[in-house]
């Protein structure tokens, strides 16, 4: 485990985590809970945990992903909050 | 000065994911509109399994002799030989050079069923939108109020 790294990460992360829940636009919610979930595979790999980061990168980041996305095709794009 | 050297720094990771959880708990129980409110119990079963992950790194701290930071414990894969050797005598393996698999494993099973909580959620979020019109948490509950005895048919 690189430190540098790791906290470059954290960091991302927290960011990440902070945008997607303050965007108004689902669409871009959903995206950037997408870069979200590819930050935490990458985190994970790095704390050689390699099998939870590919079953993230498989389902967290993709599956997930697009179930948002297809939902937010189904109903609405905008948020109140 | 003090308290940070001794209390935030080494634990850094750990005041990271505790911020990111309560992120999670707070999209939970604030916003209004129902995908957020998924969004926010993702982040919330991500950052537990993150803290679960990162209990099982082994930065070398263990190693007799060792100081932490210095060695570093590898994905935990054996070689072939290696294991065709251990099969008769398990002392072969140092498992001080590996992460503790352990956690990796739970962890596995947390994210699969994270991601069918979250489509059964998604799901409902579709329906109530078929029949309310709205994916808002306060529209949603005036409606309900305005006809109570509202039937359902589609």
């Amino acid at each position: 485990m690189i430190w540098q790294f790791d906290t470059l990460i954290l960091l991302l992360l927290l960011v990440a985590a902070v945008v997607s829940l303050r965007l108004r636009d689902l669409l871009a919610a959903s995206v950037v809970f997408g870069i979200y979930s590819f930050l935490m595979c990458l985190l994970w790999a790095e704390m050689a945990a390699v099998d939870v980061a590919f079953t993230e990168a498989a389902v967290g980041a993709g599956v997930s992903a697009l179930f948002m996305i297809a939902t937010v095709y189904q109903t609405t794009r905008k948020s109140s909050d | 000065m003090h308290f940070l050297n001794e209390h935030i720094i080494p634990f850094f990771n750990y005041w990271i994911y505790v911020i990111i959880m309560m992120l999670g708990l707070h999209a939970m129980i604030v916003k209004r509109n129902l995908i957020k409110k998924l969004i926010g119990m993702s982040i919330f079963s991500t950052a537990i399994i993150l803290f679960y992950v990162s209990i099982g790194v082994n930065n070398g701290g263990d190693i007799q002799g060792g100081k932490p930071g210095e060695t570093h414990g590898t994905i935990p894969v054996i070689e072939h030989e290696l294991a065709l050797e251990a099969s008769h005598d398990p002392t072969k393996i140092d498992f001080r050079r590996y992460a503790n698999p352990l956690p990796h494993v739970l962890m596995l099973t947390a994210i699969v069923v994270g991601v069918a909580t979250l489509g059964v959620g998604l799901a409902v979020t579709q329906r109530i939108y078929r029949d309310y019109d709205s994916i808002e948490e306060d529209e949603i509950l005036a409606k309900i109020a305005a006809a109570p005895s509202r039937q359902t048919d589609d």
